[in-house]
């Protein structure tokens, strides 16, 4: 008898064309803190050369026939208030920015080359004043310096526990390569979005079995990690030999990840971004036990990401408690939300196998993920207006 | 069904009470709704796992139709995958299109078994120069520089097998090569990226669907206009790395469909692309492209492919033909 053919069915119904388009509302003329700005190949016209203080919108469209940008300058010329980048020909895009009472210069600079072009433009006081404060600057730097520590520390702690870590593999303790192996991950997830920010050293380091293109040789943790959690058949154990290849190879790689780190330097909105990002880390691999699929200790990278992000976010908070006090406090209290139910999972030597968590308790984790995830993408936005 | 008639010889009511009708009924009283239904052959056809004929026709298995290669970022799902046989259904209403895969699955049962089916909605791609844009679920216009049934020279360079193309299958030759791959889309971290990176990572603007470089929607990319940290357009954009000018030129007709199939065990939305695209050769086509992408296309941070499958289409039937008569004749 001939075996059933097995059919793939695919259904596709194109939706009719939409009746009515929507047309764009047309510009609020009343709103004298939207400033429409032109900006030409020779010239940088505004519909305002002056507004009331508070949050002011720039609607900059480039009529020119190159790459345009549009700056908020204080009164010197200088200081950088506020900057929108990339305006192709023919596109708009907006800037917003808090302004109190002052006076400032207006720029466009069409093709990103020189000073632009520059008019005065000047905010005149009301009841809407945002508040200064002087400390402003000085928060920003504490932010950055305190980052650069954190960032330095944890890197100095990834090399040094990775060195034991492959030291112990190579010699066969097997037992105590796999109680430091989560130990020393902690660290490198930490920082995982400025590891990772280095395009050639991630993809050697951190990659799992199903990221791998191919013909690409599979390195790093998770190599190793699936010689000492081997699948219970199928698996070929690597030789001391092959070990040791994969053990060196991890430590060089951590090695010149560090060299790289000890040298960076940040911005506010790098820390921001990088907060966000180890929490979308969480979301897409460790909340779904996608990232340890051999040991199971999704939880300890799940804690290491949460905390940078938090150690990020904390070094900002001043500067957020000071601009959007309200998100300040949502975030404050969706960490420690998080906290909390993570806080449920640990065990004296750190925290209960990925693989034992009920789907309830997987569900929780992921909601409070997403209740965090979803303010802190407004964080960025926050800290450079 | 594409005349609206039933799919049976009865039809859905007018037959005994004694009987289950030979029609399934749910499309009575709609319209043919643009019906058009689509065969296609897969290499499992041919020749099963091992490589023995099947069927006696392994002699006629295009070079071409062979498993598609595993791509970096693919988590197939064998049971979204493959498959012997395709059946695409088409209209402008889902209760046409599901009426037809119904009934047509009903009168296979015995000879066919149904291996797995998606649903879509809302065509991503124009296909036809009368047609706008329509958006996919990332919320950006999608398939703006698609091969269009007008441009009927790169339609013919890119979409239909042509005769001599492959010298074992020429029952093919007027026919073309399905793609099928279905993308889920990261749509919670997606929607949490600010609309700057978004457009980015797509290179036009989420708006008028413009390229980064200017001007409006169907303006050319200028690639090489620089931006103040690189190009305008990214070097890692998605209009970029999937342009012809940076893949020898190759098109696809793409005709891919938002999906929405309810939420994931966690509460996400299970949703995203389904990609269908036809092609003259996906070894020089679809291939490539898709491993550029993987590579370094922005995109794949908030895409997963979750089903992937390749068939062959054989050519249009006149009257009084089968489907495919040309291979089993």
């Amino acid at each position: 008898m001939r075996k059933p053919a097995l059919v793939a069915l695919l259904l596709a119904t194109p939706l009719l064309a939409a009746c009515t388009e929507n047309v764009k509302a047309a510009d609020d003329s009343g709103d004298s803190r939207t400033v429409s700005v032109t900006s030409t190949d020779d010239g940088c016209e505004l519909s305002s050369a002056q507004a009331p203080s508070g949050t002011l919108t720039f609607d900059v469209t480039n009529d020119g026939s190159k790459v345009t940008e549009f700056y908020l300058l204080g009164e010197d010329g200088q200081r950088i208030v506020g900057e929108v980048e990339n305006i192709g020909p023919q596109l708009s895009r907006q800037l917003v920015v808090s302004a109190p009472e002052g006076d400032y210069v207006a720029a466009c600079k069409p093709g990103m080359e020189g000073d632009g072009i520059r008019a005065d433009f000047t905010v005149t006081g009301s009841d809407q004043e945002p508040s200064v404060s002087a400390g402003d600057q000085q928060q920003v730097d504490q932010a950055l310096e305190s980052y650069e520590d954190y960032v330095q520390d944890q890197s100095d702690q990834l090399v040094a526990k990775t060195r034991q870590f492959v030291e112990l593999y190579t010699n066969g303790e097997d037992d105590a390569a796999r109680a430091l192996y989560p130990e020393a991950r902690v660290h490198w997830e930490r920082i995982e979005t400025v590891a990772e920010s280095f395009g050639d050293l991630d993809p050697k380091t951190d990659a799992r079995e199903a990221d791998l293109e191919p013909g690409q040789k599979w390195t790093g943790w998770h190599r190793i990690e699936k010689d000492l959690w081997p699948p219970a058949t199928g698996y070929t154990p690597l030789s001391t030999k092959q070990r040791a290849f994969y053990a060196d190879d991890l430590l060089g790689n951590i090695e010149t990840l560090d060299g790289r780190v000890q040298k960076l330097t940040y911005t506010v909105d790098q820390i921001a971004n990088g907060s966000r990002g180890l929490l979308e880390e969480v979301a897409s691999g460790k909340v779904t036990g996608e990232e340890e699929i051999w040991s199971h200790t999704d939880l300890w990278d799940f804690q290491a990401n949460v905390d940078g992000a938090r150690v990020g976010y904390e070094g900002l908070e001043p500067i957020v408690e000071h601009k959007d006090p309200e998100l300040a406090q949502t975030l404050e209290e969706r960490f420690a939300a998080l906290q909390k139910l993570l806080d449920a999972q640990k065990t004296d030597d750190g925290f209960v196998s990925y693989d034992r968590l009920s789907h309830a308790e997987v569900r929780q984790l992921a909601n409070a993920v997403n209740a965090l995830a979803e303010p802190l993408s407004e964080l960025t936005a926050v800290v450079v207006s | 069904m594409t005349r609206g008639l039933p799919a049976g010889r009865i039809g859905p009511t007018e037959g005994a009470v004694d009987l289950p009708p030979d029609d399934t009924g749910e499309a009575i009283g709609l319209s043919a709704s643009g019906l058009t239904i689509t065969f296609g052959f897969g290499p499992a056809l041919f020749r099963d796992a091992r490589g023995r004929d099947r069927f006696g026709i392994a002699d006629r298995q295009p070079e071409a139709l062979r498993t598609l290669p595993h791509f970096p970022a693919d988590v197939l799902d064998p049971e979204r995958s493959y498959g012997d046989l395709c059946v695409q259904a088409c209209a402008d209403d889902p209760q046409v299109a599901v009426h037809a895969i119904r009934n047509l699955a009903r009168i296979g049962f015995g000879t066919v078994a149904v291996r797995w089916s998606q649903l879509g909605f809302g065509r991503t791609s124009t296909t036809s120069t009368s047609q706008s844009t329509p958006r996919n679920l990332f919320g950006f216009k999608d398939g703006t520089a698609n091969v269009k049934a007008e441009e009927t020279s790169d339609v013919a360079q890119h979409v239909w097998v042509a005769d001599g193309d492959d010298a074992k299958a020429a029952w093919l030759a007027g026919g073309s090569y399905l793609v099928a791959r279905r993308f889920n889309m990261n749509i919670e971290i997606w929607d949490r990226q600010s609309l700057g990176d978004q457009e980015d990572f797509i290179g036009r603007t989420k708006a008028s669907g413009a390229p980064l470089s200017g001007g409006t929607e169907f303006t050319e990319p200028d690639f090489s206009m620089p931006g103040s940290d690189g190009p305008v357009i990214p070097r890692d954009a998605h209009v970029r790395v999937v342009h012809p000018d940076f893949n020898d030129g190759v098109r696809m007709l793409r005709r891919g469909y938002n999906f929405v199939d309810g939420s994931d065990p966690l509460g996400g939305l299970n949703a995203g692309l389904f990609f269908i695209a036809f092609m003259r050769n996906p070894d020089t086509q679809f291939i490539p492209v898709q491993n550029r992408m993987a590579k370094v296309d922005a995109l794949m941070e908030y895409v997963k492919v979750t089903g992937s499958a390749l068939f062959a289409v054989p050519p249009g039937i006149g009257a009084g033909e089968y489907v495919g008569q040309a291979l089993f004749a």
